[in-house]
């Protein structure tokens, strides 16, 4: 056992940290959510020169082969900054999916774009009466010449409005809810019959639904073996949690630090409300279930890429339920904390709980998470 | 950052595991899975037979003739011995007053005191809070006038657990009224055969006598006793208290609680379906299961932040104390659920090892029974005890957040 970073990854949050300060400030990230793009295109460009969009891509792509430590640390920044980017979408979960499960031509072909910068990807899983459950699909995939023919209805996308690529589970065979029979296809944003509705969500990222109307899907562009595709799914989501864990950290340590600065200047009564007895249990409160949170964070991050899949479940699934408590905690404290401050949309208060909010339910909430916890139970 | 256990550590715990398999012997084991009361002797046959191994005191530096385990080492000892169902060793020795004596005893004192303590030749106790003392323990009154060669010791400590045992008791007590209360305080080591010492039990709500009262009666105590400098002792306090609270998360014994838990919940029968069965109350075991993953961790980075940083631990340990003891309270909370009707039979006389129940009894009274509602309600200590769980969110935002 080992719980120190490396001089690298010390150095790597050290670059995060000051790309932050520098060029992420706060009313910088407010107008970007307001921009059409919603993001920033010339950080996109930084990350790729930073060689962040590739850091835990393999090296044969133009990767840095990372670990799943690794891309807590960048994940954490991207928390404390808010960064707006596509970074999880595109680099940890539709990259890390293609990594495990793509043909070698497909990785071939998109990973070095990922890592350049020049294609952005999205994952197209969730459907409208299918909650968090990646296995009900109604989109369906039929025989057709040179391939399939893709129809059917994806519902709130996150990043699709900025991808090029979208990741597009449809069913090949069997109902809607059944395990087997989901394949999963890479499809161009722009091919004829995609059109997509987008638009802003809680934390001032892009979203969209989108509706394939007879798409045409070659052969090449399936991604594992046909009607098998669930299993990859899964495991792409388990890297994509852990991921989210470390964002809602890094949002966490620094409302903490918000709410903190907060009450040793804010005075009422002639004194620092921070000296409210009242006000320091619920910041120490605060303080522990950060530090819980960062626990749960490193054992995610460390066995996500298992191939143990109860194990991995364990871990991811119990990481999410966990952290999606106590970030529900932390947000709503941090806010109730600042007062009136923390209702107001000129304060950075709200845009962190904000995104703390959407973190929990994004890939399933607490309870989703604990249900599945609480299955392997033992 | 790495979570997996080395070979060197795999090692480790299977020769750990195999020591306590091989030596701790079954009628204490068996008193520890059924819940049965423990007895002095049974802690000492213990202790002896660590100290035989050379692992009388994990947690102590080799040149005090402790085993220089690391953090790891000693988590998975902690592990082993609690998942085997071996006794916890005395804490008020090994963990409170050995660390104070090491960094601030004398040589005499040392010398004399550690190789007894190691051994379990001498059982502590704690005398720390008094009647109008418990939270704010600074204002404490047990006086200690100098007297030539001697302080004299009047008053009263209170909830001394284990005191019933105890061959000596550290004290804090009073030997200046004249400054701030913190500054006139001394740390005392008192012989409880000390003419003037007397011990009464106070029982506890689960009916056992586990703590005491001790009174002092112009008790003669040398001033050779005296650890450090008269009136420094507060700062000598502090200290023990940390090292109290660097295994205060208990991390082993939650473990063996939760799996406990699970032994039971799935013995027991809800609507004709085991009670692990139902997602009700699976998903309550499930919740706790999640906190003490995280605090497993959580308690190792933190007691091996301060080991790389090679400083003393500090106050991070009132999280760990806050959060270790809510696991156990819940985990007992649940035992005790989990027991339905059967946890209300209150019956002192089946905590005795040799205790069985008569045929009517047992046919729906299982063994382990009998001592669960008692652990619950006993269990209620652990956030009262070693600075409550409140002066723990005290220290958290003084010292750590800086409020």
């Amino acid at each position: 056992m080992d719980f120190r970073y490396t001089e690298e990854q010390l150095a790597l949050q050290d670059t995060l940290q000051r790309f932050i300060s520098r060029d992420y400030g706060f009313e910088q990230r407010r107008a970007l959510t307001r921009s059409p793009l919603g993001y920033s295109p010339q950080a996109w460009t930084q990350y790729a020169e930073l060689g962040l969009l590739g850091l835990p891509l393999p090296e044969e792509y133009g990767g840095l082969s990372g670990s799943g430590v690794d891309v807590m640390l960048v994940m954490e920044s991207v928390g404390q900054g808010l960064l707006l980017e596509p970074y999880w979408s595109s680099v940890v979960l539709c990259g890390g999916l293609i990594c495990d499960a793509a043909s070698p031509a497909i990785k071939q072909a998109i990973l070095p774009q990922i890592v350049e910068g020049k294609a952005k990807l999205a994952f197209a899983c969730y459907e409208a009466q299918g909650r968090y459950d990646l296995g009900y699909v109604e989109c369906s995939a039929a025989r057709a010449a040179g391939g399939w023919q893709l129809s059917g209805k994806k519902s709130v996308v996150l990043d699709a409005p900025s991808a090029d690529y979208l990741l597009v589970s449809a069913r090949t065979a069997g109902a809607r809810t059944d395990v087997e029979g989901v394949s999963l296809f890479l499809v161009r944003k722009d091919a004829p019959g995609v059109s997509v509705r987008s638009y802003p969500t809680q934390s001032g990222g892009r979203a969209a639904d989108v509706e394939l109307k007879n798409v045409a899907a070659g052969e090449d562009t399936v991604i594992g073996s046909v009607g098998q595709a669930l299993n990859i799914m899964e495991r792409a989501v388990d890297l994509g949690v852990a991921a989210l864990c470390a964002e809602a950290l890094g949002i966490m340590v620094a409302l903490n630090q918000a709410t903190l600065n907060y009450s040793k200047t804010r005075k009422q009564f002639g004194l620092p409300i921070g000296s409210f007895q009242a006000l320091q249990h619920r910041m120490a409160d605060m303080f522990i279930a950060t530090e819980q949170t960062r626990s749960m964070a490193i054992i995610a991050a460390i066995n996500a890429p298992s191939d143990d899949a109860a194990e991995r479940r364990r871990a991811v699934s119990g990481a999410k339920a966990y952290i999606g408590q106590a970030s529900r905690f932390v947000g709503q404290q941090a806010v109730q904390l600042h007062g009136a401050m923390g209702v107001v949309d000129d304060v950075v208060v709200s845009h962190y709980f904000k995104r703390l909010t959407m973190i929990d339910m994004t890939f399933g909430d607490a309870d989703h998470h604990l249900g599945r916890v609480s299955e392997l139970l033992r | 950052m790495d979570l997996k256990y080395t070979p060197e550590e795999e090692a480790f715990r299977a020769e750990v595991r195999s020591f306590i398999d091989a030596e701790l012997p079954p009628d204490i084991s068996n008193k520890i899975r059924l819940g049965r009361r423990l007895h002095k002797d049974d802690f000492v046959r213990w202790q002896k037979i660590l100290h035989a191994r050379g692992w009388g005191a994990v947690m102590w530096p080799k040149r005090f003739g402790g085993a220089g385990w690391n953090v790891v080492q000693q988590h998975i000892f902690e592990e082993e011995r609690a998942d085997a169902c071996a006794p916890p060793q005395l804490a008020f020795s090994l963990r409170m007053v050995a660390p104070v004596l090491m960094s601030f005893a004398n040589a005499a004192q040392q010398e004399h005191f550690l190789p007894r303590i190691i051994t379990g030749e001498q059982w502590w106790c704690q005398g720390y809070s008094e009647p109008g003392s418990g939270s704010d323990l600074a204002s404490l009154r047990t006086s200690a006038v100098r007297q030539g060669d001697h302080y004299v010791v009047n008053g009263q400590k209170t909830w001394n657990t284990l005191g019933q045992y105890a061959d000596w008791i550290f004290c804090l007590v009073r030997t200046s009224t004249e400054a701030r209360q913190q500054q006139g305080i001394s740390f005392l080591l008192v012989d409880m055969k000390s003419p003037g010492i007397s011990v009464k039990p106070i029982i506890t709500l689960d009916g056992e006598h586990e703590i005491n009262e001790i009174w002092f009666d112009n008790v003669k105590v040398p001033v050779e006793n005296l650890v450090g400098e008269e009136n420094k002792g507060w700062t000598y306090a502090k200290f023990l208290l940390v090292h109290e609270r660097t295994n205060n998360a208990g991390i082993g014994m939650c473990k063996r609680g939760l799996k406990r838990l699970k032994e039971i919940a799935s013995q027991q029968v809800s609507n004709g379906r085991s009670l692990l069965e139902d997602s009700r109350f699976r998903d309550r075991v499930a919740q706790v299961e999640l906190e003490l993953m995280a605090l497993e961790i959580t308690n190792l980075r933190v007691l091996s932040a301060s080991a790389s940083e090679q400083r003393d631990i500090g106050p991070e340990v009132s999280l760990l104390k806050i959060k270790g003891s809510e696991i156990i309270q819940q985990l007992g909370e649940l035992m005790m659920h989990a027991l339905g009707h059967d946890a209300l039979p209150f019956l002192h006389e089946a905590l005795e090892a040799e205790w069985m129940a008569d045929p009517l009894l047992a046919k729906h009274y299982p063994p382990y029974a009998p001592a669960i509602s008692g652990q619950y309600f006993n269990l209620r200590k652990t956030s009262i005890y070693a600075g409550s769980n409140e002066i723990q969110k005290n220290i958290i935002s003084k010292l750590i957040l800086g409020l």
